[in-house]
């Protein structure tokens, strides 16, 4: 019995050991958001994100698409064929604004919070 | 299915009932129409490859939204339809006194699209072309590139005019000034020129205006159309006949405002569809075999001196 417990002890440990190597993983993961170009919309069309994310965008659709500041808040991307991505981190807090300049009817936002915010 | 809609869409365009009829048959043959505007009265009859009218004083063919370097499901091979849209221009067995082409030479802008596009485009015996942007020409670098290549206009903002047997002929640039959630426009600076430009002429001078978007409304929610414009209809009004021909949705639709005509073009790469009969305006993939009735080429003859200008647009469904 005493066994047992001390096994199951230590299996708990291990669990809570992988769980927060987990959590670990998944911190810089959260730094990271994609945003998909696809049916001629920006899905998520608002993404809200912490200062320091790096926002990747990737074209689904079968025409081309741009990433462009509506008011060069932020480094716009060039065109974006079938399948390309572009990145951009967001380092400053802040509403941004974009849209497609191929398709200016295709309008996003990025509103990015304080750090831990 | 599409092909099905498309036509019925089509025909609800169509005010004139001999107009409806004629196209009717037409789109089962599959062959083109000859359009003749007499004082602004547009009339139709059938294209039969020998409409070659002894009254034309000159003619000049439009091509438009090439698109070279696309290569998805719409048209895996949009230089085989440039060869055959190129085909069909020296299929109609006069040498156009120049080509128009109302823009998306290219997809992406890529030095090597303009450099295939380029090379295509000496398959067509003309001397002269003239060419303005559509926004696929313009990416990442406003236009430098294309520009370089193939003029760069007043001031190298890409408008510009030129005279032809009597005919003035006015280039607009309407894909440089792109707003978030509108519609383009031409600008300030640009209607100041065309103003200027137009002034000294007489009314009697038959005019042409092109630009790649369409200078009308023809769908707003796409951006198909220009923001600004109706102030370049003031500087048009006067005049007796006024054509307008622009690209950009890859199809055919017109209109008939006082003196003035405008027409967009289909385009040789892909089809897309009718306004608000898609939930986007991308490419429409359309049954095999079907394609070349959506695509094509646009010649346009001056009749006479003082009438309007006759369009032709040949779908390359018809055999070359």
């Amino acid at each position: 019995m005493r066994l047992l417990i001390g096994t199951l002890f230590v299996v708990v440990c291990t669990a809570g050991f992988f769980m927060s190597s987990v959590l670990a993983d998944n911190t810089p993961a959260a730094n990271a958001v994609q945003i998909n170009i696809f049916n001629y919309k920006f899905d998520p069309e608002t993404a809200t994100v912490p200062a320091g994310t790096t926002v990747t965008w990737t074209n689904k659709d079968e025409i081309p698409h741009t990433v462009a500041s509506s008011d060069k808040g932020f480094k716009g991307s060039s065109g974006l064929d079938t399948g390309d991505s572009y990145s951009y981190t967001f380092d400053k807090p802040g509403t941004y604004k974009y849209y497609c300049t191929l398709h200016p009817f295709m309008t996003g936002t990025i509103v990015v919070t304080a750090k831990g915010g | 299915m599409n092909d099905h809609v498309s036509k019925d869409r089509e025909m609800e365009l169509l005010q004139d009932g001999e107009r409806r009829r004629l196209l009717k048959c037409m789109a089962m043959a599959g062959a083109g129409v000859l359009w003749t505007m007499k004082s602004g009265v547009l009339s139709a009859k059938a294209l039969d490859g020998v409409t070659a009218a002894a009254d034309s004083d000159f003619s000049f063919i439009q091509i438009s939204d090439t698109h070279v370097g696309f290569h998805q499901a719409a048209n895996p091979d949009v230089l085989a339809t440039l060869q055959q849209a190129i085909a069909q221009v020296n299929n109609i067995g006069r040498i156009p006194g120049f080509v128009l082409h109302t823009g998306d030479v290219s997809h992406l802008s890529k030095p090597e699209q303009f450099d295939t596009a380029q090379q295509a485009f000496k398959g067509i015996k003309s001397d002269s072309w003239f060419f303005t942007p559509g926004e696929h020409d313009i990416i990442g670098d406003n236009g430098a590139e294309f520009f370089k290549r193939f003029g760069g206009g007043v001031n190298g903002k890409g408008y510009y005019s030129f005279d032809y047997k009597g005919m003035h002929c006015v280039c607009l640039v309407n894909v440089m000034d792109f707003k978030p959630g509108g519609m383009v426009s031409l600008g300030d600076e640009q209607l100041e020129w065309v103003e200027k430009d137009l002034k000294g002429l007489s009314a009697s001078t038959p005019i042409l205006v092109f630009a790649h978007i369409p200078l009308w409304t023809v769908y707003e929610a796409w951006g198909w159309g220009t923001s600004d414009a109706p102030r370049l209809y003031s500087y048009l009004r006067r005049f007796g006949s006024v054509t307008v021909l622009n690209g950009h949705i890859h199809q055919i639709q017109q209109k008939i405002e006082g003196n003035m005509t405008f027409y967009t073009a289909r385009g040789t790469a892909y089809p897309q569809p009718l306004p608000g009969a898609a939930p986007n305006p991308g490419p429409l993939t359309v049954p095999a075999g079907q394609l070349g009735s959506y695509l094509g080429i646009r010649e346009v003859r001056h009749v006479n001196v003082s009438g309007p200008l006759a369009v032709t647009d040949t779908s390359l469904a018809l055999p070359v």
